[in-house]
């Protein structure tokens, strides 16, 4: 048959196929990628330079000399029409010069690299424990549809969405550090622990384990446990939530009738067929929960007084210390705005329905 | 004929009797939700005590008293008085008033702002749609919290500036409802014949497509509301939000957790209510898409 | 005929609704041999529901009862749902209608036929990708190393249907449910489609129970009809003796078929009895 040769043919040259669509992706990507960076760093440029009244005096705070407040005034570019002050800006962006920081005399971009590490390590950890649950609690919930287990998933997803995080972490440390004992209290490590370590991911678990430290990792697993399982949950309550939607129209569709048809256990059904389906979606509920953690640092890094770019920011904000809040902003936007992107670009590459 | 038979009426005899037959089929539906119904008994309180809390008997949720100062949950203050000696339960009650008050704002400026757009760039098409939509996008893809949080700081702090913080950051998904929804109607034939009778862009798309796009746009608006709650709970907790003596919650979180040890109820309290009344809008709006929109459950 | 391989005996398939419970099979008893048997009957009249309450996966809630169902004189529904995995696939299987729509989207057509294989056959992966090559070259498609590789959205319409029997007659069953093999298919592949099924399924001397709406297809290529209407089996009938079927209902869709060299200047529509469904 004429189709069974083109068909063959295609199947027999996918690279060079592939080739093409696949530049054409990745310049659609990567359009798509630079528009909403400039577009963010646009809405950064104009919180910090157009919206408030004195832009000079929020980057070097109230107590600056004159000298500074005048030398500050040229860099910025303030008599120079907007759309100029704006490619200044970005110039100066793209040469990773995001000024110096009022509050700790450091380039802002050093700081941001100091702090980021405490900031993905909270995040990463809190992925982990919200998917490893969160996936299998939704698949679980959907096979027993308006059963209790699927009704407990439903509540528990709920009451994720509900909870305002700074508070629960105020009370989780009542209870598991001050009452109970459990945990850690705030902070990364015991005061006694800091610099035992030598930092080389900046991830002290990781740094811990690479210098064969126990004691050191004890710690900081002790000290990321109540955050991280805090956190944790609202990744499993989003998770949770997706999981059994995407399960539940999976399970409707015909190629599961057919799997069972073909005589395969209930649990290769579900696990295999079903689930195999829908890893692509789920993987972008996770990449955007990864992002929303990574902004929800603000909140939570404040209650635990977890050093990372969350408190930096926060921090700077109090010091009226314009530049870092928006280096920092900058940064956790870039990632957002990266995982954002690149989820729609991985279900194009990953899926083989709309795989090129 | 009795009320039920009226709405129920396979044959309605006019169309308003239609459509409130088919708001009291829904509500049938809705009533059997113990969960929907729980949310909307939280909603129904928070509004009631929100309008009535000036002529409670309570006492006034500013007024110091130190001598009171810190006293625990007990007959004289329910829950117990905060560090100025402030009653916590008055403070509580005059906060739903604030909470309610930005939902309200919010969504005020956002539903209008996201169906405008959204109408207009799937209405009129063409370039105007590609550039429309892709601001939308590209404020999707944003941060929210964030720059809400960099804008609020900018500005200065207050009730205000979070408010427009929220909205500037929450219109976008309304658009994205309300282009889909045009974009379906936009060549039916009852809109093409509206046009020929010569109903002007505007006329069609508040008669045709705003109509369309209510249920779906009320079911996101409830959902939503549990997000703005947060999110002004987790500004006002960073000192960006309402600033004291108001009693918004998120900023006696914030005060009472110099006293979390000792007096867990100042900071717990609040904290309480925020979750409350999120899972209350939650729930109502998880119970609302299950009858108005059962395809996206 | 020979001994029985599949009896059926006052099926019942029963959906609860909130006006109450809805028998949508309602009583067909059939017995079938080593012999080929079509069921036909109008959209709606239970065909699918019989087949899959055989193969015992009527969705929930949907409820199956009867007086016997029984394969090689084993009760199927008194298996548990462990043995029943057994059965499937492996003694009795299933050919859906739209392979568009019923082979997994994200699973290599290969893997999904070799699937069944290794796990009835308890075969290693060397083995099953043999076979399942094999097979595809059984129904009769050109290259199958490389369609092995292919995903199904891939494949053209009579392609993945192909590959569908491939996969179910692989494991070598006894019984097998074609239901509506090629309606979603162009008419010209159809006929080659129905080709490769009949003659694998006479090669390998299982038995076959087609399901369609084509009451012109099923007796070309069945033994016996079964006509249905609504949930009922209204008569049984040797395929060549179609014409003196006896049910209004089938005598009304042999009058409405169009045939060459016909003569009526209009096609008599079908007149419906209330009493039919009683
Ligand atoms: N999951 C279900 N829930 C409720 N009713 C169902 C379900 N599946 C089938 N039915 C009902 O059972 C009846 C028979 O369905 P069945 O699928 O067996 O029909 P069919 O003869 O195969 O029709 P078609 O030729 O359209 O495939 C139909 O009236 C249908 O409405
Ligand atoms: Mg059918």
């Amino acid at each position: 048959m004429a189709n069974d040769v083109t068909t063959a043919a295609r199947a027999a040259a996918p690279g060079q196929i592939f080739g093409a669509e696949f530049a054409y992706e990745l310049i659609r990507f990567l359009g798509t990628l630079a528009l909403t960076l400039l577009g963010l760093t646009f809405v950064t440029f104009v919180i910090g330079r157009v919206v408030p009244i004195d832009p000079v005096l929020a980057v070097v705070g109230d107590r600056a000399m004159p000298e500074t407040y005048e030398r500050v005034r040229q860099e910025l570019g303030i008599d120079l029409p907007i759309y100029q002050q704006f490619w200044l800006y970005l110039t100066k962006i793209a040469e990773g010069d995001f000024g110096t920081s009022a509050m700790t005399s450091q380039p802002v971009l050093h700081d941001l690299f100091q702090y980021f590490p405490a900031t993905l390590e909270l995040a990463t950890a809190a992925t982990l424990i919200g998917v490893l649950l969160g996936i299998p609690l939704g698949v679980v919930a959907a096979t027993h549809q308006g059963r209790l287990i699927d009704h407990v998933t439903r509540i528990v997803g709920l009451i994720g969405y509900s909870i305002p995080v700074f508070w629960t972490g105020l009370v989780g440390l009542l209870v598991f550090y001050a009452w109970l004992g459990w945990v850690a209290g705030p902070g990364r490590l015991d005061i006694g622990y800091d610099g035992l370590v030598e930092p080389v991911t900046g991830l002290i678990t990781i740094d811990s384990l690479l210098s064969v430290d126990w004691d050191v990792f004890k710690n900081a697993i002790a000290h990321l446990l109540l955050p991280a399982s805090l956190l944790g949950y609202l990744t499993l309550a989003y998770v949770s939530r997706m999981t059994r939607s995407f399960m539940l129209t999976e399970l409707n569709q015909e190629y599961i009738l057919t799997a069972r048809a073909k005589g395969m256990p209930e649990r290769r059904v579900i696990w295999r067929h079903a689930l195999g389906n829908i890893i692509v979606p789920l993987i972008t509920v996770v990449a955007l929960s990864y992002a929303s953690l990574l902004e929800g640092a603000v909140l939570t890094e404040t209650v635990f007084a977890w050093p990372g770019l969350g408190q930096y920011i926060t921090r700077s904000l109090f010091n009226a210390d314009m530049n870092a809040v928006l280096g920092g902003t900058l940064l956790i936007g870039t990632i957002f705005v990266c995982l954002n992107v690149l989820c729609d670009m991985l279900y194009r590459l990953l899926d083989p329905r709309v795989r090129p | 004929m009795s009320a039920p038979d009226w709405l129920l009426t396979e044959a309605p005899a006019s169309r308003r009797q239609a459509s409130l037959g088919r708001w009291y089929r829904n509500w049938l539906v809705f009533r059997r939700n113990p969960l929907a119904m729980i949310g909307l008994a939280i909603v129904a309180l928070l509004i009631v005590t929100a309008v009535l809390a000036p002529v409670l008997p309570l006492q006034s949720p500013t007024a110091q008293a130190l001598s009171q100062r810190l006293a625990p949950p007990g007959a004289q203050h329910w829950l117990g008085t905060d560090e100025l000696g402030r009653d916590i339960l008055a403070r509580i009650i005059f906060g739903a008033r604030i909470t309610l008050g930005i939902v309200l704002m919010v969504v005020a400026i956002v539903v209008p702002l996201g169906l405008l757009i959204g109408t207009i760039s799937g209405y009129i098409g063409g370039a105007l749609d590609v550039v429309l939509m892709r601001i939308t996008d590209i404020f999707l893809a944003f941060p929210r919290l964030i720059l809400a949080l960099a804008f609020v700081a900018a500005i200065k702090p207050g009730l205000e500036s979070a408010i427009i913080a929220i909205a500037l950051t929450s219109w976008p998904p309304y658009a994205r409802i309300a282009r889909a929804e045009t974009l379906t109607v936009r060549n039916a034939d009852y809109v093409k014949v509206a046009k020929l009778q010569g109903a002007s862009w505007l006329r069609i798309i508040w008669h045709y497509i705003v109509p369309l796009c209510s249920t779906s746009v009320v079911v996101r608006m409830t959902l939503d509301m549990a997000g703005i709650i947060l999110t002004a709970a987790g500004l006002g907790f960073l000192g960006l939000g309402a600033q004291p003596p108001t009693p918004e919650w998120g900023a006696m979180i914030s005060t009472g957790r110099d006293f979390l040890l000792d007096q867990w109820w100042v900071a717990t309290i609040p904290g309480i209510a925020i979750f409350a009344v999120s899972l209350g809008f939650n729930l109502l709006g998880d119970g609302l898409r299950d009858v108005l929109d059962p395809k996206r459950t | 005929m020979s001994d029985p391989i599949l009896e059926v005996e006052n099926l019942r398939v029963t959906f609860p609704t909130h006006r109450g419970d809805v028998d949508v099979v309602r009583g067909v008893s059939f017995s079938l041999g080593r012999e080929r048997l079509g069921i036909v009957g109008e959209s709606g009249s239970g065909k699918s529901l019989t087949g899959r309450s055989i193969m015992r996966l009527v969705p929930p809630p949907g409820r199956v009862s009867a007086t016997r169902l029984a394969l090689l004189g084993h009760d199927l529904l008194k298996t548990s749902a462990k043995e029943m995995t057994r059965i499937r696939g492996k003694r009795i299987a299933m050919i859906l209608q739209d392979p568009k729509f019923s082979l997994n989207p994200v699973m290599k057509v290969g893997h999904q036929i070799e699937e069944s294989y290794r796990l009835h056959a308890d075969a290693d992966r060397g083995q099953a990708r043999g076979k399942a090559i094999e097979a595809l070259s059984a129904v009769r498609i050109r290259d199958p190393e490389a369609v092995y590789h292919l995903y199904p959205h891939q494949l053209s319409g009579g392609m993945g249907q192909r590959v569908m029997i491939a996969m179910m007659l692989m494991p070598e069953p006894q019984v097998l449910i074609a239901d509506e093999p090629t309606s979603a298919l162009d008419v010209t592949v159809q006929l080659q489609v129905l080709a490769i099924l009949d003659d694998l399924v006479r090669e390998r001397g299982m038995s076959l129970i087609l399901i369609s709406h084509d009451l012109g297809m099923v007796s070309a290529f069945c033994d016996r009809v079964m006509i249905m209407y609504a949930g009922k089996a209204v008569e049984t009938i040797n395929a060549r003796d179609l014409d003196k079927v006896e049910h209004p209902y089938a005598r009304g869709l042999i009058a409405s078929a169009p045939r060459l060299g016909d003569d009526r200047p209009e096609l008599p529509v079908l007149q419906r009895d209330a009493n039919w469904a009683k």
